[in-house]
């Protein structure tokens, strides 16, 4: 396979040549595997099936990519409603793995894998973390959980298949983290990016600069993240801070991934189809239009899943990356269709605190939103925590920094906002996915 | 002499207090004079203590926010007016008194103040010049303390 002469100059890893497949030649694989992924659908999956024949769509209908459109979505619930096995298109004795995601509301969601399942994702994620410039030679610390959720076996599996040093030291036990990291030399670290910055905070107080480690890059997904943070990060280690996509009701991570220029997320189109689509109507949006992100399984095989809704918003990135890749790319996802919330009229996305708490000179990120009914009238309350870095001995200088705060999420959300400064014992530390918001207002009168 | 300051960030809510002193108690570790600065949401507990930089990392290893900064301890007359010939030697210049608190002296009719100087040298400097005495960490901490 040809090579542009762009991805030369960059670090070339021969893994990635699935990256560079001349455009025609993509769209005709990605024709082919979706045909092959509704047919067996609809062939093996009676739910799938029953939805395709109340829309009036069969399988034959697929002649072109853009036909796709005329097919039923898939969303969560229909995950949640065929628990545990109901989409399954392959049987038992030949799934080979199970994951599940956590349930934030009653039971979770399963998915299987068949071997060649396994294989399509390591390969995605070898992909991926060759994407974000890591190669053999890299000793890889997985802080992702290991377990049901795909985060540790995902990045462990990837990083062993590109021939890195894998540590699986899984979430949790910080200072041990810390250990590891300065012991083992480690050079790359997954994880998500509010437990690497947790991880730069509690390294800064046992006396540890991150940046005098031999840490070079960061794989970070799981969870939204915002440039801001990026930068936040970046400047207190030297990590190059890459932000990969994923979600296990497609495969896990391994969706898609940051390349060395950090300029949206490269899908890795041959195993899954990304379409935007208008989260309230559905209607498939123009390129370069913000909208939810919808994904199709191309080559899944023990559940394969069409057109799922992703509560993610996003856009695709218009014109070739400086990369080469011919991969199309999405904007980096900082928000959820589902995440927002209204506050007297206005629609706030905690995206937004966050860029205003980190415009603020000194606050680190450490934040959570919570929301109340006084009276009929919806109040919303930022809870920053107090870090060593902006506490003053006196109270002058603390209001002053409450003062600021409060400015700068009235200039960004243009709506009056409480801010209360917290003790950092005061807000959970997250090892997985930070939460963010906590909306009282139904428990309230 | 300049004396070791232990600032804790407090959330101003019921029983906050009782969990830093209980720790301090636990470690056998002496409060010489405290003094909280509150508003309504949160407060500023300012401790010198017999060891400040056991109990600052006593602290910390429990999440507080700690901050150490330092003060001046200076003895006046405990007597009407034994304040107003020290401020009259500050009051005159560009220092300024960020805050300050009392406690009664180890020796009888002298008061200790604790003072948060914008320019602390700048200070000593001065009360020095002026005759009046800055007291030693030793005798505010105590022998055992490495203030």
């Amino acid at each position: 396979m040809t090579v542009p002469r762009e991805a030369r100059s960059v670090e070339y890893n021969p893994v990635s040549a699935p990256d560079y497949t001349p455009v025609p030649l993509l769209r005709q694989l990605q024709l082919e595997r979706l045909q092959m992924v509704v047919r067996r659908a609809y062939d093996r999956v009676p739910p799938l099936r029953e939805r395709m024949q109340a829309g009036g769509v069969t399988p034959d209908l697929v002649r072109s990519l853009e036909d796709v459109a005329a097919f039923p979505f898939t969303g969560k619930a229909d995950l949640r409603d065929n628990y545990p096995y109901g989409l399954f298109a392959s049987p038992m004795e030949e799934v080979v793995r199970l994951h599940a995601s956590s349930g934030t509301t009653g039971k979770p969601i399963v998915v299987a894998y068949t071997q060649q399942d396994l294989d399509v994702w390591t390969n995605a994620m070898v992909r991926t973390l060759a994407s974000c410039g890591l190669h053999k030679g890299d000793i890889v610390q997985n802080a992702y959980g290991y377990g049901l959720f795909t985060g540790g076996l995902g990045l462990h599996y990837g990083a062993e298949g590109l021939g890195a040093t894998v540590i699986p030291i899984s979430g949790g036990n910080t200072d041990r983290q810390i250990m590891v990291m300065k012991d083992f030399g480690v050079t790359a670290v997954c994880s998500t990016p509010s437990y690497f910055l947790h991880l730069i905070e509690r390294a800064g107080e046992l006396g540890i600069d991150m940046r005098e480690l031999p840490l070079r890059v960061g794989v970070f997904g799981a969870e939204p993240w915002s440039e801001s943070m990026r930068r936040h990060i970046e400047s207190r280690s030297r990590v190059r801070a890459c932000d990969i996509y994923g979600l296990s009701e497609i495969t896990g991570p391994g969706v898609a991934s940051e390349c060395v220029f950090q300029c949206g997320l490269h899908v890795f189109e041959d195993h899954f189809y990304p379409e935007i689509v208008d989260p309230s109507t559905g209607r498939i949006l123009p390129e370069g239009e913000e909208g939810e992100l919808v994904l199709t399984t191309l080559s899944k095989r023990a559940m394969p899943i069409l057109r799922y809704r992703t509560r993610d918003i996003t856009a695709f990135v218009p014109g070739p990356c400086a990369c080469g890749r011919t991969l199309r790319r999405i904007r980096r996802i900082t928000r959820r269709s589902d995440d927002m919330f209204i506050i007297r009229g206005v629609n706030v996305f905690p995206s937004q605190v966050e860029t205003a708490l980190l415009a603020v000179e000194g606050t680190v990120p450490h934040y959570v939103i919570v929301l109340t009914r006084e009276k009929g009238l919806d109040q919303m309350e930022v809870q920053v925590e107090v870090t060593p870095e902006v506490f003053s001995d006196k109270i002058g200088a603390l209001e002053s920094l409450q003062a600021k705060l409060v400015h700068a999420l009235d200039q960004v959300l243009g709506v009056k906002v409480r801010v209360r400064l917290v003790e950092p014992r005061g807000i959970q530390r997250s090892e997985g996915k930070a939460k963010r918001l906590i909306d009282r207002r139904n428990l309230a009168d | 002499m300049k004396i070791q300051q232990l600032s804790l960030f407090l959330e101003n809510k019921p029983g906050c207090l009782l969990e830093p002193c209980r720790l301090l108690a636990e470690d056998g570790i002496n409060i010489r004079a405290l003094t909280l600065a509150d508003t309504r949401e949160f407060g500023i507990l300012r401790l010198i203590v017999s060891d400040s930089r056991r109990a600052a990392a006593l602290f910390t290893e429990r999440g507080y926010v700690v901050n150490v900064t330092e003060v001046l301890a200076i003895e006046v007359p405990d007597r009407p007016g034994g304040l107003v010939h020290l401020l009259e030697t500050i009051g005159n210049s560009e220092i300024n008194i960020e805050y300050m608190y009392a406690f009664p002296s180890v020796r009888s009719e002298k008061a200790v103040l604790l003072f948060r100087f914008s320019d602390p040298d700048a200070a000593m400097a001065r009360l020095q010049a002026a005759g009046i005495s800055v007291v030693e960490s030793v005798e505010i901490v105590g022998p055992g303390g490495r203030g």
